[in-house]
């Protein structure tokens, strides 16, 4: 259905992005002129590498990162002599095996995208070669080649559309993959070509020069704060190093002038080195290697590592599976899982977003009889979950089976022949401007050009009204069996200020007659006296259907005179016709006849939201989530949907809406909004307790204090106001201190400029979700993008971070996924930076009582297994595993989400006490076994306190601290975690055992200086009398604080821990998410998502197919103007939206 | 616990304080103490010496285990971390390095003053080391017939040694790098004060104490300068228990770190009791 990467309007002036082309010369189907020009071939190609250039050019990236050559420069430094405090492999090892791991992953994602560019370049399409149509491979196609492409095929690269099998050369696309929008686009063949037959196409751009290749690149890198944070404390431990280094440099110079002199004898000085100065010099270097572990280069490898699993996880859940649509969740970018765990702010589009862009017919009001509520048998109204069977439409052989009505009292009036309600759905069946297409006999289509227009036509359809076709002067309808045909003598088109359409038929009696439907506000105004009975019954039906938040509108008719008609019709014609003023003058004459109608009823259409929108909606609220609108809709569709799910509430205090058009009067209705909220607040301050005063005093800006719930409603016009430089910060005061923020009538653009201005000021973690093409801007600016999947567009999805077809599963994305990143990112943060301080500060320590030599405390292959082998499997699998409560509870519980959004749990702060802890370790390390060895001795007599031995005493109980520690950590236990950590011990004595082993020992006698020493070491009661000692007194403070935290000051998490685990007879209070009808204070409008002009295209009979004599007597209307309207229409409202980020497929209607 | 440094100028040492390596003839000097208490068990004799940076890297790294371990083409042919004494006059030196080179080679004697006589006491020179280091980490290079000398064929003494490493002993199972005061001064102490093992003094019968409580002399040939770079020496007597020597760090240590615990156990019940009954699930805002 699907053909990508066209763009015949664009075609008289090319232009090549970068602007260094400025045309392009193109000879159709001749391949040797179209050479000359070395345009590019069809062939994509996205994958970086090839099997030969896959090492050098991946180590080459690799290096470009700052800790690859950092720790490439430790090697370099290690291999110095004079320097080297430590062997080259302590550092060539876990280099070798982070470059190795990344280079496997680059190596997997290029092997994917090798696949599937052979799969898309060698897709078949028709080409036209030397005259025969042949099957050609996409790659294969050049430019200037003809290609003919049939009914729902994919379209192989830009192309210009010649010609097509529909009349005038027109044809319909599909840009779903170019914009995500899924309603076909017409195209029109250049009129030269047009009379050519067949569809054919000219291929103008190729390869990697499409427009899909064009937009398709160069993703702006996100980072998520943590990642900024974590940098930021990187370079500080940097600095912390060279600190110590130069410390110790320090001391060791003075040392070497004090001591070290002396002490030549015993030890001479190296060759080359003549003063204590140049000594201490060298011997920074030295620290700076042996202490360089602080930061270890495993710390960016695990960090990937858990950000990967956490991704797993969502790719994985089943709850974010959506089984309708077989799309399950996707995490598109690996590296922002713990910013879920953080997001302040939602901005979040609409259509197809929030709701399903479905609409359905779902209630009505006829004659002052509201039908639609879904009764059970004995006539009341039934209760939600309880419905009863759908009507059944079976005695009308053209219904569409997937329409479903509730309250059959509305057939029987229709089946009883009740003549209102027979007028109500002549009229809708009458009064629209769909298209409808019959494939076989029965088998009824209908294209509408806005899912409104097609859910009423459907309802007409469904009791028995059949719009069952129309030519440019008539309508065919089957009304209850009986066809019947009018006569169309004009359509009176919607636009955004009449806000209302109507259609003049006559009937087969010769009877003329107007129908109207509009918007209720406008429509009501213009009835006849007469109605004021029943304007008011249907009036409170109205106010009723809009409370529960449905779209609807108002349908009138009107008897019209003949002579009237042929004077006003006449009038028309040269109004038509007129040069200037065109529009004025028609409007002027619709006003005019559309005038003292006799109401019929109204409808009311649903428009329906996705699965648990208003729920997930309420619950990210109380996890204090803010929850913006950008919606391209008008205003009353948009503060419809606010209240049908639930960000508007009439609990509210205020509803603002700025609408102004002026710089000047947006800034008075902000003004007047923020004083309003200010005055409340301070009445309510006088009136109310102490505390409210205090906290509030505390708050930056006052407006965060506001008492009540407020909300904001902007218009586009005002919006583009509010974002100029100097009066976006009162905007976003006053739109942040409102409890739900929605913008209408955005485009494109402005969503990202609302986004980038959130994201300026406010230091707050933003998301946006959408499915379309219009929000991918939005999705690239915010920090998290997360794009609607399933539906037919992708280009939001390709945008996005990440992806699932439900608005819902955002909830679990956030609440659940989200809050245990940023949780588990946070604990493997601390625990990480805690263990290479503990590990690391030893030798500083040390460096006091061996002359500042830089000999380090432990055997050099302990360094090197330290942070990948003994203590890098359990922190991971903490970072991956690791849970505070069960997910239920963070559902049940949103304010759980909050610490997140503080930053609590991974901040500098903690970074300190982290520090602090693992500094303290470190200490209690090097000084428990230094005041026990002073004097101690073996139990056989022989002297404990040598080095080796002291070596291998702090590294075990080193591990056995930091094993310790991270049970501690570790909230909840998985058999893996068990595994690892246990695993670990065991993997550190067997390897102690066997690098202290008399086998390796034999092989390498330099190298293995340690024989022996485990088992000699470890034998020793004292040894482990010191372990013990060491790991009571460093883990004591810790428990000790804990525990007096849980009982002083016990976190929400801790608390909700607490209760699960006391299981009190107190269930699981049912927030049971009730519908509560709104009192309707206010109403929706002329709910269209309606673009103007189509009338005149169905009057001008353009886009049906007509025998030669119908069009010809059709010529005298303004014919050309519909593509002319059409066309203006997109470059006024869609000038942003059509620099389309666009890049797929189109579908091509032939 | 003696010192036997000299700095003191009433020490008996004070004239062999600045002694050199070579010094013939050896300086002696005699230290009188009385034991208060006598020794029951075996007694353990140490040489301690203080402000001896034997931890420094340099000093730590400059030994040859290949060497020591009897191969032969290191015997020749040292490790480079050896410098500057690898070699000596074009010849390899074996054992090679600074640690090997600065060998502790006082000599102590022990006499006990019986009213009036002086006694010999008996000091036992071997199982003062590892059995791993004795039997697998050093070897003596390997060759034709168990003469030492000639295995050392073609090597020279180290700068600082009065004699080379097959002269040692007299003993062949504790001569050249077997020599078990040797193998206790390569393994390198942790810390620069330090005590290393002497000598054994084994308890005779049961009759009698190992050492009984009385007069006792230290007849010390003072061959170890320590002087030029403010280094203590010590001789030290001392028994064992199962854990060791006399260690009151380690038990002073967990009667401190006992009775915090103790204390913080109780003052955190009393706080649990008092506040930890209000976290109930009432608590949970929503």
């Amino acid at each position: 259905m699907t053909v990508p990467r066209e763009m015949p309007e664009k075609w008289p002036r090319v232009r090549a992005p970068g602007g260094a082309e400025e045309e392009r010369r193109v000879r159709a189907n001749a391949r040797e002129y179209n050479e000359k020009f070395q345009y590019a071939s069809n062939c994509i190609k996205t994958s970086k590498y090839n099997i030969v250039t896959f090492l050098p050019v991946n180590l080459f990236e690799q290096f470009q990162e700052v800790a690859n050559t950092y720790f490439l420069f430790l090697l370099i430094l290690q291999l110095i002599p004079q320097i080297s405090s430590l062997s080259w492999f302590t550092t060539i090892v876990p280099l070798v095996l982070v470059l190795t791991i990344t280079a496997v992953k680059d190596a997997t994602d290029d092997y994917f995208r090798h696949k599937s560019d052979n799969q898309v370049n060698n897709r078949q399409s028709q080409v036209l070669i030397g005259g025969v149509l042949r099957q050609e491979q996409w790659m294969n196609v050049r430019v200037g080649d003809i290609i003919k492409l049939e009914n729902n095929q994919f379209v192989a690269a830009d192309l210009l559309l010649l010609s097509s099998s529909e009349p005038h050369g027109l044809c319909y696309i599909e840009t779903a993959e170019l914009d995500g929008e899924t309603n076909m686009k017409v195209r029109q063949a250049i009129p030269v070509t047009s009379e050519l037959g067949d569809t054919s196409k000219l291929a103008r751009f190729d390869g990697p020069d499409t427009k899909l290749m064009q937009n398709s690149g160069r993703t702006k890198f996100k980072r998520t704060s943590i990642d900024r944070l974590m940098n930021t404390l990187v370079l500080w431990i940097f600095g912390f190093l060279v600190c110590m280094g130069v410390i110790l440099a320090i001391g060791n110079a003075i040392w070497e002038h004090e001591v070290g002199v002396c002490f030549q004898i015993y030890l001479p000085w190296d060759e080359g080195v003549h003063s204590a100065f140049f000594s201490g010099f060298l011997s920074f270097w030295s620290y700076i290697i042996i202490l360089n572990t602080v930061v270890p280069i495993s710390l960016y490898v695990s960090v990937e590592v858990i950000r990967l699993g956490h991704s797993y996880f969502i790719n994985w859940d089943k709850k974010m599976y959506c089984a309708k649509r077989r799309t399950p969740a996707e995490a598109r970018t690996t590296t922002l899982n713990e910013e879920l765990g953080q997001v302040e702010y939602i901005f979040s589009d609409k259509t197809g977003t929030l709701t399903q862009n479905i609409m359905v017919f779902s209630k009505c009001s006829v004659n002052g009889h509201s039908y639609g509520d879904v009764q059970d048998v004995l006539g009341h109204k039934a209760e939600l979950g309880e419905r009863p069977e759908p009507v059944d439409f079976s005695f009308n052989p053209l219904a569409d089976l997937r329409f479903q009505f509730w309250d059959p009292s509305l057939l029987e009036a229709v089946k009883l022949g009740d003549p209102h309600v027979h007028e109500f759905f002549r009229l809708l069946s009458l009064c629209h401007t769909v298209m409808s297409e019959e494939k076989s006999e029965g088998e009824l289509f209908y294209k509408a050009q806005s899912p409104d227009e097609g859910a009423l036509v459907t309802a007409a359809r469904n009791f028995g009204f059949v719009f069952r076709s129309r030519t440019p002067k008539t309508i065919t309808v089957h009304e209850l069996g009986r066809a019947i045909t009018y006569q169309l003598l004009a359509i009176l088109d919607f636009n955004n200020i009449r806000k209302r359409m109507s259609v003049i038929v006559r009937s087969p009696e010769g009877k003329i007659r107007l129908y109207c439907k509009g918007a209720d506000t406008i429509l009501l105004e213009r009835l006849h006296p007469i109605n004021q009975d029943l304007t008011n019954v249907t009036t409170d039906h109205l106010n009723e259907y809009a409370g529960e938040g449905l779209r609807t509108l108002v349908l009138a008719y009107k008897d019209l005179e003949e002579s009237y008609y042929e004077d006003w019709s006449e009038r028309l014609h040269r109004a038509g016709s007129a040069p200037e003023a065109r529009e004025d003058r028609l409007a002027r004459l619709y006003d005019e006849v559309e005038h003292d109608m006799m109401l019929l009823g109204a409808t009311a259409i649903e428009d329906k939201l996705q699965q648990g929108v208003p729920e997930t909606i309420a619950i990210l609220t109380l996890a204090n989530i803010k929850i913006w609108v950008l919606t391209g809709d008008k205003q009353e569709t948009a503060v419809n949907i606010g209240y049908s799910c639930k960000m508007l509430t009439d609990d509210m205090t205020e509803v603002f809406v700025v609408t102004g058009h002026t710089v000047l009067e947006v800034r008075e209705e902000l003004r007047k909004a923020r004083e309003k909220m200010m005055d409340a607040s301070r009445s309510m301050g006088n009136g109310f307790s102490y505390q409210e005063k205090l906290s509030s005093s505390k708050l930056t800006s006052v407006l965060e204090a506001i008492a009540g719930e407020y909300a904001l409603v902007i218009n586009g016009h005002s919006l583009a106001h509010a974002l100029e430089a100097d009066m976006e910060v009162e905007f976003l005061e006053t739109a942040c201190a409102c409890k739900a923020v929605i913008c209408c009538r955005v485009t494109p653009l402005q969503k990202a400029q609302v986004v980038e201005l959130v994201k300026k000021y406010k230091k707050a973690v933003t998301l946006a979700i959408g499915d379309g093409a219009n929000d991918v801007s939005m999705i690239k600016t915010a920090h998290i993008g997360v794009g609607i999947s399933g539906q037919e567009g992708i280009q939001a999805v390709l945008a996005s971070d990440y992806s699932f077809s439900q608005f819902k599963f955002l909830q679990r994305l956030l609440l659940v996924h989200g809050r245990w990143s940023y949780l588990r990112m946070c604990k493997f943060l601390c625990y990480f930076f805690y263990k290479n301080f503990a590990f690391t500060m030893v030798h500083f320590w040390f460096g006091f009582f061996c002359g500042f030599s830089a000999q380090t405390v432990y055997d050099q292959y302990f360094i090197t297994l330290y942070n990948i082998v003994y203590t890098s499997l359990p922190v991971l699998a903490m970072g991956v595993f690791d849970q505070d409560v069960p997910e239920q509870r963070s559902m049940e519980y949103p304010k759980l989400y909050e610490p997140g959004q503080l930053n609590l749990l991974f901040n500098k702060r903690e970074f300190f006490i982290c520090i602090a802890q693992g500094i303290y370790t470190s200490v209690l390390m090097f000084f428990i076994p230094y005041g026990v060895f002073a004097d101690a001795t073996r139990d056989d007599g022989a002297q404990l306190a040598d080095y080796q031995s002291f070596a291998v005493t702090v590294a075990t109980s080193l591990v056995i601290v930091v094993s310790v520690q991270i049970g501690l950590d570790t909230g909840f236990w998985t058999a893996i975690n068990h595994f690892f950590i246990w695993g670990s011990l065991a993997a550190y004595f067997a390897i102690l055992f066997a690098m202290h082993s008399d086998g390796l020992f034999q092989m390498f006698p330099n190298q293995f200086r340690f024989v022996g020493n485990a088992q000699n070491t470890l034998a020793q009661p004292t040894v482990w009398l010191t372990i013990a000692l060491t790991t009571v007194v460093c883990i004591m403070p810790v428990v000790a604080f804990r525990f007096l935290k849980l009982d002083l000051k016990p976190e929400l998490s801790d608390t909700v821990r607490y209760t699960q685990l006391v299981r009190k007879k107190q269930k699981t209070q049912h927030r049971c998410m009730r519908r509560v009808g709104r009192v309707g204070s206010r109403r929706s409008g002329y709910a269209f998502s309606h673009q103007e002009g189509f009338g005149e295209l169905i009057m001008s009979g353009k886009n049906m197919r007509l025998s030669s004599l119908a069009l010809s007597s059709f010529t005298a209307r303004p014919s050309a103007g519909w593509i002319e309207t059409l066309r203006k229409k997109k470059g006024s409202d869609g000038s942003t939206a059509g620099s389309p980020s666009g890049a797929a497929d189109k579908t091509l209607k032939v | 616990q003696i010192d036997y440094t000299g700095t003191e100028p009433s020490s008996p040492c004070n004239k062999c304080l600045n002694v050199s390596w070579d010094s013939t003839p050896p300086c002696t000097c005699i230290i009188n103490f009385t034991l208060e208490h006598s020794f029951e068990s075996n007694v353990f004799m140490y040489y301690g010496l203080s402000n001896f940076y034997q931890n420094h890297r340099r000093y730590v790294k400059s030994r040859d285990d290949s060497q020591l371990n009897g191969d032969n083409s290191s015997l020749l042919n040292p490790s480079k971390e050896c410098e500057p004494y690898r070699t000596n006059e074009d010849k390899p030196i074996a054992p090679c390095g600074a640690i090997a080179n600065s060998m502790f080679n006082d000599t102590l004697e022990l006499y006990r003053i019986d009213n009036g006589t002086e006694t010999s006491i008996t000091l036992i020179k071997k199982g003062i080391a590892w059995w791993t280091d004795k039997n697998v980490k050093f070897r003596n290079p390997t060759g034709d017939g168990n003469n030492l000398t000639a295995l050392f064929q073609g090597t020279t003494k180290p700068v600082n040694w009065p004699k080379a490493v097959y002269m040692l002993d007299m003993e062949p199972d504790n001569n050249g790098f077997i020599n078990e005061d040797f193998i206790v001064w390569m393994r390198t102490a942790a810390l620069p004060t330090f005590r290393k093992l002497y000598r054994l003094i084994e308890r005779k019968n049961n009759l009698q104490p190992t050492l009984q409580a009385g007069k006792y002399f230290l007849n010390i040939t003072y061959n170890y300068p320590v002087h030029s770079f403010d280094g203590r020496k010590r001789m030290i007597l001392s028994t064992i228990s199962w854990m060791g020597g006399k260690n009151p760090f380690l038990g002073i240590a967990y009667i401190t770190v006992g009775s915090i615990c103790f204390f913080l156990g109780v003052v955190l019940l009393i706080i649990h009791h008092k506040y930890g009954n209000r976290n109930t699930s009432a608590d949970i805002p929503n």
